[in-house]
């Protein structure tokens, strides 16, 4: 909660959110913000503040979710829906380019051209922010960048809505995400909600000159002490009500050390491999190509699609898929998510927003999973009776790392 | 192309058995594209749109229907000696079809019970897919087939390129539309997370589970999934009955059916 230089925090009554959606729009954004649309809190486009969820809370479970009336009428107190913003920085399906053979027999192939659109995201939680970050990291940096996302990322707006209300499968906490916007964090806007004797206000601090420019434009109060006070409350008390937690051991080394566990044949035995989580994971981003073409063999278009390493086609060789059974596919998601991410891109990849675990249809919970591998990895890691011979089974010996 | 000598163009033969016809009627649904594709292959066989048929061999042939009478298991193997390359279209060439329920009956006591002649009835106790007669070289899910899909076959295969018809879950084709995951945000009982991808996810996105029409997914656990449908207010029977629809018998492991009354 500490203040930018040169920004100053103030607070935003309903109107003066109302006029912040007016605001992004009359600069030219596509305001994307949550609402209530068929028994979930989604991200749609909104024209108007009063499409967010005014009034709406949600009951998070393994497997389960389920929308819930809220008397504060609280519009940013609802943890992770169903969707994430890289469904709009990261589109499912987009069209790479185009070839079409000309009259006279020459192919001409025309990439495409990425729509100029401008979001601004409004109400992006702060697991969701790191999310954002983490897929900075993958798409818009390193030795392959992704031009279409740099471009959509850079002129995205970002409003963040500090959490004041996580869910029972939110873990920020443990992975040090949340709930908090921290100061050193890449944002536009942070709003705190606060709702109590005083009145349902926004307690707002610019994160960037764009941010500084559109909160000057606002109908706005200096922050007063009260509201101030009560914003950091909210989010403090938030802090200790997390549903799980992400055991504290150092996760990079569980998931390199448990590759041959007996947990993973266990979660194989309820896994469904339908790949929901993956879907729904903020930070997953594998796709995979598609080539089309028409009937004539003239017209051929190259798309990308999200993809997933539950899909058995996603590690087909000549030979057939490589992880072919339920166990090698649960293991390579949570061991990257959690493990392999850190040597790729030098962070996690999980943000503890509790998705994989609320769409989850049979709601596997990626903590408790961590937390059965570490208890498996330390009873057979404790001082043993004797000492393991080399390339016993335990897992932890080198080159029995293949699916 | 005009000034040259016509390319030959490939010979497509649509053949049916035991079937509603609907999947072939997808074929002359393709509307836009029906032309352009009469333009690239050559219609020898095809009794729903043309009463005109033409010998094999054919190039490529569509089959429609489950195998269910003595005639149908000689005939087909007669298409597939006609045909170079054999695509079955739809539920019932692919597993059977609803009538596969027959699989589960006694076929004489239906034959009794239904017809007032049943000595003039010749049926094989079972309904199976084409796979299990002869050598199948695509099986495209559906009931109905998608109209897309059968597009793309048809086209990947006049370019001689595998067709792109993804063999995942439903819930991929949920979860890239937006829409709200029936059975985790409902309650509602939903074949999605064990069902072939294909259809577009039609039926979630009008809130409703998912029928299964496109049979099981490549890859499924369908053992660790009954228990929501059960917590899901489906008893037993129910479970069944939503498992053996278009697909009967495809869903089910061995293990799972045998544990079942």
């Amino acid at each position: 909660m500490t203040d930018s230089p040169g920004t100053e925090r103030a607070v935003l009554d309903r109107d003066g959110l109302g006029a912040l959606v007016r605001e992004l729009r009359a600069r030219g954004h596509t305001v994307v913000g949550p609402t209530v649309r068929d028994g979930a809190v989604v991200l749609d486009e909104i024209d108007s503040a009063d499409r967010l969820p005014f009034g709406w809370g949600v009951e998070h479970e393994a497997g389960r979710y389920r929308l819930r009336p809220r008397e504060d009428g609280a519009a940013f107190a609802h943890s992770a829906g169903p969707q994430s913003w890289k469904a709009y920085l990261h589109p499912q399906r987009l069209r790479e380019w185009t070839a079409d053979r000309e009259a006279d027999g020459r192919i001409t192939v025309r990439a495409e051209e990425p729509a100029r659109v401008s979001y601004a995201f409004l109400g992006v939680q702060p697991c969701d922010l790191r999310a954002i970050a983490v897929q900075d990291r993958v798409l818009g940096g390193g030795a392959y960048t992704d031009e279409g996302y740099r471009g959509r990322r850079a002129r995205a707006f970002l409003v963040v809505a500090e959490c004041t209300e996580p869910g029972a499968t939110c873990f920020c906490v443990s992975m040090g995400t949340g709930p908090g916007a921290p100061g050193d964090a890449a944002y536009d806007l942070a709003l705190t909600e606060v709702v109590d004797d005083g009145g349902h206000r926004f307690l707002v601090r610019a994160g960037s000159p764009a941010g500084a420019e559109v909160l000057a434009a606002l109908p706005r109060r200096p922050a007063d002490g009260a509201t101030a006070e009560a914003a950091r409350e909210a989010v403090a008390d938030a802090a200790t009500r997390m549903g799980r937690t992400m055991p504290g051991t150092d996760l990079h080394a569980l998931m390199a050390g448990t590759l041959e566990a007996d947990r993973w044949d266990d979660v194989a035995s309820r896994c469904l491999t339908c790949g929901n989580c993956t879907m729904v994971c903020p930070t997953c981003f594998c796709t995979s190509t598609e080539d089309v073409g028409d009937l004539t063999g003239d017209h051929a278009e190259r798309w990308r699609r999200w993809e997933s390493c539950f899909d058995l086609d996603f590690s087909h060789l000549p030979g057939g898929p490589v992880r072919s059974s339920g166990r090698s596919r649960y293991r390579q998601w949570l061991t990257h998510k959690l493990g392999t991410w850190h040597d790729q891109f030098g962070s996690s990849g999980c943000v503890g927003c509790g998705r994989c675990i609320v769409w989850c249809p049979v709601g596997i919970d990626i903590t408790e999973e961590a937390a059965a591998l570490d208890r498996e990895w330390s009873a057979r890691t404790l001082p043993p009776t004797a000492p393991a011979e080399p390339g016993d089974a335990r897992g932890r010996s080198p080159g029995r790392t293949g699916p | 192309m005009t000034d040259q000598e016509p390319r030959p163009r490939p010979r497509l033969g649509v053949f049916k058995f035991a079937s509603c016809d609907g999947c072939q009627l997808t074929l002359l649904d393709c509307e836009d594209e029906l032309l352009p594709l009469a333009d690239e292959v050559e219609i020898r066989h095809f009794l729903e749109a043309s009463g005109a048929v033409a010998p094999g061999p054919y190039d490529l042939s569509l089959v429609e229907g489950s195998i269910t009478t003595p005639e149908d298991a000689r005939r087909i193997r007669q298409v597939r000696a006609d045909s170079r390359h054999l695509v079955t279209i739809g539920a019932c060439a692919t597993a059977g079809g609803v009538q596969a329920l027959r699989n589960f009956a006694d076929v004489e006591e239906f034959t009794r019970t239904v017809y007032a002649t049943p000595e003039y009835i010749s049926t094989l106790a079972t309904s199976t897919p084409v796979s299990a007669h002869v050598p199948v070289d695509f099986e495209l899910r559906g009931c109905p087939i998608d109209r897309g899909q059968l597009l793309e076959v048809v086209t990947a295969y006049l370019s001689g390129r595998r067709p792109d018809i993804p063999d995942h879950s439903v819930c991929f084709a949920c979860k890239r539309r937006g829409t709200v995951c029936v059975t985790v945000a409902h309650g509602t009982p939903c074949l999605g997370p064990v069902t072939h991808a294909g259809c577009g996810a039609i039926c979630p996105a009008f809130g409703r589970g998912c029928y299964g029409c496109f049979g099981p997914a490549r890859s499924t656990n369908l053992p660790a999934y009954i228990p929501v449908l059960r917590r899901d207010g489906m008893d037993e029977r129910d479970v069944t009955r939503f498992l053996r629809t278009y697909n009967a018998a495809a869903f089910e492991e061995p293990s799972v059916r045998e544990s079942r009354p």
